[in-house]
């Protein structure tokens, strides 16, 4: 186990490197997605005007407060408290991402499943996990909202985030097919019969 | 005792806030138990910062989640309590509105069908009103519950039969919390309603999962059971976030009701370790805030 500090975008053998367990920072931007902004860009047909490559997406949709284009705030939002949602629900966007878009990184909470961790195999990609629902704790990582994009599906938007020191975070999916979140289910699934059993159910 | 519905439309905008901003007390606790008793490095560490969190939260005076979650006013009229029914439920709805549009917060709420948001944290039916009545004499309490999609997506229905016996309802808690992994960002509270309807099987499981740590089912079966399962929930090693440990859930919870002889239903509905509520209860000439 080793923690780095990786800032984006990455060089793809940074992240080949990464095995699960490493504990990484980020560093310099981090975009903001979610069903809408997943379900918009590849199931309808819009695209995006920002360059995701190399980059890291944290699944999200933040509470913000509309305020006056500044150096402070370039996107007109103030960011009031940006947390993390289930990802399991954008497993079948982890793919497309990658391949079209050439994200490399994705952070969320609770876990991808096995189209995920093949695509992170494929093409070389892993999976952060924040711990969900500290978000007051989160928000201190977010510098500002620099650029947001696809604002109509607000606040579903893909968001553009100016980040220091986002972290650390725990690689729980990496690209030589290791997931925490299996090894902890294949574990707790071998336990199933003996709890049961416990509970006096054959 | 006449209710002032301008005073409930302050009341139902303040607890949104204070829900989505202060952990109760109980949960706090909650989490030094668990906290005391986790043996996994990776968990303990995961659940040092989950209270960091708290803190945090409260030192910044910022909510403890991003997730502003589906917006629900649980009222009980005590008794001699005159207001009109209508303008109760409009004054409850204008509060949460209000609280989002003037803290902001980020509406959470969609048209089912279109998803278009209006970004007030209302719509068809939402806020969820329950009214219920007690014995208390001269008091209003109303109850908010800001609940989470990733633990609410979580839940379960399972319409087992008399001859599947308590087993069945066993293996299906067992079941629900293996199938949930770290979705439902544990530690839970994983709340189970047997019997009733259907839809009343549904409702108890949240009544179970929105309730006080360290509060017992008043029915004896119910705690019987709900002692049972929190041990052996916590057996699996799903632990805090799904990342392994001891702690998956606070809880096993059991609300009950009676059921028809050819029923045997049992439902599963889970809250996240941010387990926010809050509760104002209105009597002459006062309100008082707390869990």
């Amino acid at each position: 186990m080793s923690a780095v500090t990786l800032t984006t975008p990455v060089a793809d053998a940074d992240v080949r490197a990464l095995r699960v367990g490493d504990m990484v920072t980020l560093e310099g931007t981090l975009f903001g997605i979610r069903d809408a902004t997943l379900i918009h860009l590849f199931d309808r047909g819009r695209t995006t005007r920002f360059d995701l490559a190399g980059h890291a997406v944290l699944h999200t949709a933040p509470n913000v407060r509309k305020v006056a284009r500044s150096p402070q705030f370039p996107a007109g939002y103030a960011p009031l408290c940006i947390g993390t949602t289930t990802s399991i629900r954008m497993e079948r966007f982890t793919r497309p991402l990658m391949e079209r878009y050439r994200v490399r990184i994705i952070v969320g909470k609770g876990g991808l499943a096995g189209e995920s961790l093949t695509a992170f195999r494929e093409l070389g990609g892993v999976y952060l996990a924040v711990i969900g629902g500290v978000a007051a704790l989160e928000t201190t990582w977010i510098e500002a909202i620099e650029d947001v994009d696809l604002d109509d599906l607000n606040p579903e938007s893909l968001w553009k985030f100016r980040i220091r020191g986002f972290g650390p975070l725990q690689v729980a999916m990496d690209s030589s097919g290791g997931s925490l979140y299996a090894d902890v289910d294949a574990k707790a699934r071998a336990r199933r019969a003996a709890v049961l059993a416990s509970l006096g159910v054959r | 005792m006449d209710v002032d519905t301008r005073q409930v439309e302050e009341v139902a905008r303040e607890l949104y806030i204070r829900a989505l901003k202060i952990l109760p007390d109980d949960i706090k606790a909650g989490f030094a138990r668990l906290d005391r008793d986790e043996t996994d490095a990776g968990g303990k560490r995961v659940l040092g910062t989950m209270i960091r969190n708290l803190t945090g939260a409260e030192a910044t005076d910022n909510l403890l989640c991003q997730d502003t979650g589906i917006p629900i006013y649980n009222v009980t009229l005590g008794r001699n309590v005159q207001v009109d029914g209508v303008d109760l439920e409009a004054a409850i709805v204008r509060g949460c509105e209000r609280a989002t549009r003037e803290h902001p917060l980020r509406s959470s709420i969609v048209h089912p069908i279109t998803r278009e948001n209006r970004h007030t944290s209302s719509g068809r039916r939402v806020p969820v009103i329950h009214v219920a009545f007690s014995e208390r004499p001269e008091e209003l309490a109303i109850e908010m519950i800001p609940k989470g999609s990733g633990s609410e997506n979580n839940s379960w229905l399972r319409m087992a039969v008399p001859a599947d016996g308590v087993a069945a309802i066993e293996r299906f808690v067992v079941d629900c919390v293996l199938d949930a992994g770290g979705r439902t960002c544990p530690p839970t509270i994983v709340g189970v309603g047997v019997g009733g309807s259907a839809d009343l099987c549904v409702h108890l499981a949240k009544i179970a999962a929105t309730r006080a740590l360290g509060s017992v089912c008043d029915d004896p079966e119910g705690a019987k059971l709900e002692h049972a399962l929190s041990a052996a929930v916590n057996e699996l090693g799903i632990g805090p976030q799904g990342l392994g440990g001891d702690a998956t859930a606070f809880a096993v919870h059991v609300e009950l009701a009676a059921t028809h002889i050819t029923m045997n239903p049992v439902a599963v509905n889970m809250q996240c370790h941010s387990a926010r509520r809050a509760r104002a209860v209105l009597t002459p000439g006062a309100v008082t805030y707390g869990f």
